[in-house]
């Protein structure tokens, strides 16, 4: 009797001055939902997509830029002497579906392109682990006819023999504040193809990372495996491309080397002629510049500051 | 009875704690903005989701915010405020701990507005500084209770560090206002 007597007094004797000293667990944990951020500093690795999106309402103008293959030597002054340019627009229509199109000087091409994020890795809140984003595009050549280079003699020259698509699954993960890992199983499916031993459909894989080096630097690397056995690809290598981001303020600068010409999904899995062992390499960089045209949180803002009022 | 009497006791030793409890007040909607100001660009970010707690009878407030949930106008600002000044991974919040004094002869249970000062240590950034600052306490009609203070914090008193290529853009000073509306706990 004594004994429980005296536990119960030193209970709530302790009760209240544990209370006291933490005020701000009476309210108990929060348990808004937060999704994680900044996995990468763009929405492109270097050539590939990333996991990231652009924000809702954002419009983001992208600059792509290949000089030429370095081993061009003085006389093509290190590859600086050539040019291959894609003008991008892409824009954030809510948070997990944004849309772009492209022009690039390479093949004349206009791409276009839907990225839906389907699952979100959750920082707090919810406990997905990953992120996993679909990412479809397609591409028109705009070349004259007796320029494509797919089409043969007496091909006949259809809109639809211009066409490409790629289809492709992004599943990653930010494992820490520096580092991020994704894995994209993909498809390329061209609507013609030059010679009739060529698949029109080739199966491809690729990896992506990045590991913060600063707060505003980061090291990317991505790679593209074209699987094999899909007709005769012996003039074909796959894709590899290591570079850095820098982020200043409203612009993310993306410097890097890559065997790739291209800067669409056809492009740079599926046409990559350049080999890094032979110095095949172009130097090149994005520029990434973002403008907010419409601002989703401005209404309730708005609203807020309304009943700020009964201040 | 034996039992009886062991739970009445029991039941008489618990009360204290219980009344205790009752006079408490506390806000899951608190509201905190900041403000900063230069020539070239105007940033500002408000978090609605401050929590605090508020104990008239010792005077005693704390404050928590999370960081991620101050919302900026443009998406970029907001990651870049996470990422490169506040760290909201390493330090998801800032928080406050600290004791309102009124005015000599002012009792804070009166309703209408009071003028207080506010005590304490502001923790953001991992950094944690005592300060000092002036506020306002509302008690209303209704048994609700208003808490409310403008203040500037400096960025560098704190250790965030900000780059010469964007030092024109964020002020020296943030003026920062707090709006909190209590209801009993």
């Amino acid at each position: 009797m004594t004994r429980l007597f005296l536990s119960l007094a030193l209970a709530s004797a302790t009760l209240p001055a544990l209370a006291q000293d933490d005020l701000l667990s009476l309210l108990g944990e929060d348990s808004t939902v937060e999704y994680t951020s900044a996995s990468f500093k763009s929405t492109r690795v270097i050539n590939s997509h990333s996991l990231e999106n652009v924000a809702h309402g954002v419009l983001d103008f992208r600059i792509g830029h290949r000089f030429g293959f370095v081993n061009g030597g003085l006389n093509e002054f290190f590859g600086l002497d050539q040019a291959t340019i894609r003008l991008g627009l892409d824009y954030g229509i809510t948070e997990q579906l944004m849309v772009g199109i492209g022009r690039s000087n390479y093949q004349k091409t206009v791409d276009g392109f839907v990225k839906y994020k389907l699952l979100r890795q959750c920082d707090a809140g919810c406990s997905m682990p990953l992120t996993l984003a679909v990412v479809a595009s397609s591409s028109v050549t705009t070349l004259p006819a007796d320029q494509v280079p797919w089409y043969g003699d007496g091909r006949e020259d259809f809109f639809t023999h211009r066409l490409s698509y790629s289809f492709q699954l992004i599943v990653g993960r930010k494992f820490s504040e520096r580092f991020t890992l994704q894995v994209m199983p993909g498809v390329v499916h061209r609507n013609l193809v030059a010679t009739p031993g060529d698949r029109n459909d080739l199966l491809n894989a690729g990896v992506a990372g990045r590991i913060k080096l600063t707060k505003r630097v980061s090291l990317n690397g991505e790679y593209f495996y074209v699987l094999p056995d899909q007709g005769p690809r012996e003039a074909f290598t796959n894709s590899l491309s290591m570079g850095f981001d820098i982020e200043t303020g409203g612009h993310v600068f993306q410097l890097h080397f890559t065997n790739s010409t291209g800067m669409f999904e056809r492009g740079f899995i599926t046409e990559t002629v350049g080999k890094w062992d032979k110095g095949d390499i172009h130097f090149g960089f994005n520029i990434s510049r973002v403008f907010t045209l419409y601002d989703p949180k401005a209404k309730a803002r708005e609203r807020m500051e309304q009943q700020g009022g009964r201040w | 009875m034996k039992t009886f009497r062991r739970s009445l006791g029991a039941a008489l030793l618990l009360l204290p704690a219980f009344t205790f409890a009752q006079d408490r007040f506390a806000a899951r909607n608190g509201e905190i903005s900041f403000f900063s100001s230069t020539p070239m660009e105007d940033i500002s970010a408000v978090n609605h989701k401050v929590t605090s707690v508020y104990e008239p009878s010792t005077q005693k407030i704390v404050f928590t915010a999370l960081i991620k949930a101050f919302e900026f106008e443009k998406a970029l600002m907001q990651e870049h405020f996470n990422e490169n000044y506040m760290e909201s991974s390493t330090f998801p919040k800032a928080t406050f701990e600290g004791k309102v004094t009124p005015a000599a002869g002012d009792d804070l249970n009166k309703p209408g507005a009071h003028a207080v000062t506010v005590e304490g240590d502001l923790t953001m950034h991992g950094v944690t500084k005592h300060v000092t600052e002036k506020g306002t306490i509302t008690v209303n009609a209704d048994g609700t209770v208003k808490a409310e203070s403008d203040f500037s914090v400096k960025p560098e008193d704190y250790g965030i560090k900000i780059p010469g290529v964007v030092r024109g853009k964020i002020a020296e000073q943030i003026a920062v206002k707090v709006r909190i509306p209590y209801a009993k706990l």
